[in-house]
């Protein structure tokens, strides 16, 4: 069956374009689109793989959520273009150096390890025996029983998160007005509401 | 031929690398920082799924959900710090970030 | 007995020196002047004793050095040398003690000189009295110092510091001289006991020793190296630079040391030496040949000074060169016959040019003196009977030390003898012609001073005359009386073993058998100057000036002293000072300081700079910096397995 590999090359490449030109392209904005470009092939490789679950979250939480956000935070800050500095270039041959050492090591391992066999005896969760089950429902089988807690705190790190950002970024403007209910309900009618005797034809004075 | 795990460690272990080249190799502003911490994130996830397929054994990924659940917080953080700081510095350029000068 | 004589001077220069503020300026005369009077009674007592002992006594203080085969202990050595050298040095220094009173009267300090000239007068008494190669030199140093202290007297005037630091550099040249050959003695004999190198001396003519590469006679080198130690400090040709500077001390200073005792410190250590000397027959020579060069050359020198001291200075290095030429020819008694009535006749000259100063309100050029005979006759008749005695007419004691000592250089017959014989009668004419030149430009003519100086001019106080009147008595009389002691028949008995003349070298006992010419040509010589100076001087005034202008080179040269000390200044002064400079400035601030306490703090700091330069203030530097460590430690991890 010739399409797992083709599927396999093509959303790779495309993978790994992108993430070249997330970090390379001009407009920040372009950067962010690749970079949802890169985790919706990311996805496919996923599917491809059989974790189809993975695959749909990565889809709904990072793009749906994380690069939309970058891309809020793009847009709301006001970044003109920055023009390629050749003083980038300085670091260049010896980052450039790092990055190829790095991947040739990593390559040479991937390449070359091979699995223990007494692994898959030892698998901490090993697949449904039943092949009828879903990927999801595997996932979920394990993920609410043997990983609440995991589960549960991970809730906690994206609470704590939200209210990390949103600490950070509240200010009080000056000026605007707003609305404190307690205040309005609390209004006493001695503080409002004031009776003047005003004689026929004079105003009142302030 | 077929597609077996090693294709999969060398496609993440060349998004790795991107991400690593875009935290250090960028000139322009510090959100490329954030996403190719991303990359880094997306390219280890491939990893754990690709291990937990070829070991029969589901809990690559479910660490794959919980990597994706920190990533999700620690951009929103990151994006809130770096909205702070814009409004305090005026400006998100790598080379005016260095108040930690030694 | 002889402890109280040695003894007295340091006590009494310890109460002045340290007490001199408690007991006052009168209470640390007293002190000083009284306990050397008292040292000078015991000194004449013990030589009454010296006459009756048939051998030197020796008396032990205390053990010194003991360690290996090196034996010293403190000793003082009584005989004929000692006890001679125990009388002038006694004496004179009373005498200069008195005048000091005198013509020290308006100075600031003086507990502070008094203590000097007491100090200077123990370490001399060490040195004669020593009885081996190590007190000796601990005498010779602590003279030196002495000297230094007191030429450097009034240390506010830069001239007097630089003197003074002159004459300890050049007499540590000598030492150093001296210090070799102490070692050599020791290489040589094994023991550093006058009696026993002494002892071993006549066998040790053929020893070889090796010097340098050289194969060298043993017992030469040694004499040698000695002389070289006498050759400084009795201001020979060669290390005499010192000598006249040295006159920027008090003139008590110049009369006590420089003429007296501490230069005739060299000539009784040849003496003392002489059982070594008479076998080293070639050091003799060198001896004889330095001093009859030196006589000559301190003469023509002395002739164009124009500083009152300063000739009588070069006349004392001059007279020195004689007492040398006559140890040089084996004639030690001799020698220590004119370093006698030297001291006498020497000593009175310069405290009567002190005399002079000291009326002329501290001037001391004779340029600016003249008829000064009616206004200070006493120190006028005193000069008379100095310069006749120094001069060698008869019969004044210089006659009898001085003429012997040229005939016995004629008599001894060698070449070095024959050669100081000329020298010597030359040098008697240009003796005789620079005194009466003094005392001609400085008590007759024409005043050439200011009336005001006029006022002030006037005889000295009698206690400063008095020390003169002795002196003189000295100068006179010595020579007559100690004739047969030192050199005439009773020659032998005398001195006994304190001076050794080997059989063939005695010249003199053959000073007499001399043709009557010979032995006459000396005085004619001297009558000759003494006429030529009064005509150049009295009868033609004009002649001087105009000879100096006709024969400008040889005038100037001998006005500069020969340019030995501009020629010593390039050569090692300029030296010296340049390495010390390079030394310094390269060696030490450049090198030393540059690698060691300079060059860690630059380091330091450079080090920090560079290192601060890592903390760029970019967090992605700090990243990557973190990054090629994780690489790094996969790289480790990888490879070697």
């Amino acid at each position: 069956m010739l399409l797992a590999p083709i599927m396999f090359y093509l959303f790779s490449a495309i993978a790994i374009a992108s993430g070249v030109m997330v970090v390379s392209a001009r407009n920040p904005v372009h950067s962010v689109l690749f970079l949802i470009l890169a985790f919706f092939n990311a996805a496919g490789l996923f599917v491809l793989m059989g974790a189809e679950f993975l695959a749909m979250i990565l889809v709904i939480v990072y793009v749906g959520a994380v690069a939309v956000l970058f891309l809020f935070v793009v847009m709301m800050l006001d970044i003109d273009f920055a023009q390629l500095r050749t003083g980038a270039m300085r670091y260049l041959p010896i980052g450039a150096l790092i990055g190829f050492i790095l991947l040739a090591e990593l390559i040479f391992i991937f390449g070359s390890w091979v699995i223990a066999p007494s692994v898959s005896t030892v698998a901490a969760a090993p697949l449904p025996t039943a092949p009828g089950f879903s990927n999801t429902r595997a996932i979920g089988d394990l993920l609410y029983t043997r990983y609440v807690f995991a589960f549960q705190l991970s809730g906690m790190v994206l609470l704590v998160a939200m209210i990390g950002a949103i600490v950070l970024t509240l200010r009080h403007r000056v000026g605007t007005r707003r609305q404190v209910i307690a205040e309005q309900l609390g209004r006493q009618r001695t503080e409002t509401v004031e009776v003047v005797k005003v004689p026929v034809g004079a105003g009142v004075a302030d | 031929m077929t597609i077996g795990l090693s294709h999969y460690l060398t496609v993440a272990a060349i998004l790795f690398t991107l991400g690593i080249f875009g935290i250090f190799l960028n000139r322009k502003n510090v959100i490329i920082i954030l996403m190719s911490i991303e990359l880094m994130l997306l390219a280890v996830n491939i990893n754990f799924v690709a291990f937990s397929v070829v070991l029969h054994d589901l809990v690559g990924q479910i660490f794959a959900m919980f990597v994706l659940t920190v990533a999700a917080a620690e951009a929103a953080i990151g994006l809130a710090i770096l909205v702070v700081y814009f409004r305090n510095r005026g400006t998100i350029r790598v080379e005016d970030i260095r108040m930690m000068k030694g | 007995m002889v402890v109280a004589v040695v003894f007295l001077p340091l006590l009494a220069a310890i109460i002045a020196g340290f007490f001199g503020r408690v007991i006052g300026d009168r209470g640390s005369q007293i002190v000083t002047c009284g306990a050397l009077a008292l040292s000078a009674i015991c000194g004449i007592v013990l030589f009454h004793g010296i006459m009756e002992q048939t051998v030197p006594q020796v008396q032990t203080l205390a053990t010194w050095i003991a360690a290996g085969g090196v034996d010293i202990a403190w000793s003082l050595r009584l005989d004929t040398l000692s006890g001679v050298m125990i009388l002038v040095v006694t004496i004179v220094s009373t005498m200069v003690h008195v005048y000091s009173i005198g013509y020290m009267a308006h100075d600031h300090s003086i507990p502070r000189f008094m203590a000097y000239l007491s100090l200077f007068t123990f370490f001399m008494l060490m040195l004669v009295t020593a009885n081996d190669f190590v007190q000796m030199f601990f005498g010779w140093e602590g003279v030196g110092l002495a000297s230094y202290l007191l030429i450097g007297f009034w240390y506010d005037r830069a001239t007097a510091d630089a003197a003074a630091i002159k004459a300890f550099v050049v007499n540590r040249i000598g030492d150093f001289g001296f210090a070799l050959g102490i070692f050599a003695v020791f290489v040589i004999f094994g023991s550093l006991d006058f009696d026993t190198v002494f002892g071993k001396a006549p066998g040790t003519v053929h020893t070889v020793m090796n010097f340098l590469g050289w194969q060298v006679p043993a017992l030469t080198l040694a004499c040698l190296l000695l002389f070289v130690g006498a050759m400084g400090k009795s201001a020979q040709l060669g290390l005499h630079t010192w000598l006249p500077d040295a006159m920027e001390g008090p003139t008590p200073v110049s009369a006590l040391i420089h003429a007296a005792t501490m230069v005739t410190a060299g000539v009784y250590m040849v003496a003392r030496l002489s059982p070594m000397f008479e076998y080293a027959p070639m050091a003799l020579g060198f001896v004889g040949l330095i001093g009859g060069t030196t006589c000559m050359f301190a003469a023509t020198i002395g002739m164009a000074q124009n500083d009152i001291k300063r000739v009588i200075a070069y006349s004392t290095c001059s007279q020195l060169g004689y007492m040398f030429f006559a140890a040089g020819v084996s004639a030690y008694g001799a020698a220590m016959f004119h370093l006698f009535t030297h001291a006498f006749f020497k000593a009175l000259l310069f405290l009567c040019a002190g005399s002079v100063i000291h009326a002329m309100s501290d001037e001391q050029d004779m340029r600016r003196m003249g008829g000064l005979w009616r206004k200070i006759p006493y120190t006028y008749v005193l000069m008379w009977i100095g310069s006749l005695s120094l001069c060698g007419i008869p019969p004044f004691s210089g006659y009898f030390s001085k003429d012997l000592i040229i005939s016995a250089a004629w008599a001894s017959g060698s070449a070095v003898g024959r050669y100081s014989y000329c020298l010597g009668t030359f040098t008697a004419f240009l003796t005789a012609f620079y005194s009466w030149r003094l005392i001609i430009m400085t008590f007759h003519g024409k005043p050439r001073y200011e009336a005001e100086t006029a006022h002030h001019v006037h005889e000295s106080p009698w206690v400063m005359l008095l020390p003169l009147f002795v002196l003189a008595a000295g100068a006179i009389f010595a020579g007559y009386f100690g004739d047969p002691f030192f050199v005439g028949e009773d020659r032998v008995a005398f001195w006994k073993s304190a001076i050794l003349v080997l059989p063939g070298h005695d010249s003199v006992g053959h000073a007499e058998d001399i043709p009557a010419i010979i032995a006459r040509l000396p005085l004619i010589a001297a009558f000759a100057g003494i006429g030529v100076a009064y005509w150049a001087y009295m009868l033609q005034p004009g002649i001087p000036g105009k000879v100096a202008i006709h024969f400008r080179a040889l005038y100037l040269f001998l006005l500069n002293k020969w340019y030995f000390d501009e020629l010593y200044d390039r050569l090692f002064v300029r030296t010296a000072f340049s390495l010390g400079d390079g030394l310094w400035k390269t060696g030490d601030g450049t090198l030393i300081d540059g690698i060691g306490p300079d060059g860690v703090a630059a380091a330091t700091r450079e080090l920090a700079r560079e290192a601060s330069r890592l903390q760029t203030g970019y967090v992605y530097h700090y990243a990557f910096a973190m990054l090629i460590g994780v690489v790094a430690l996969i790289t480790w991890y990888l490879v070697p397995r």
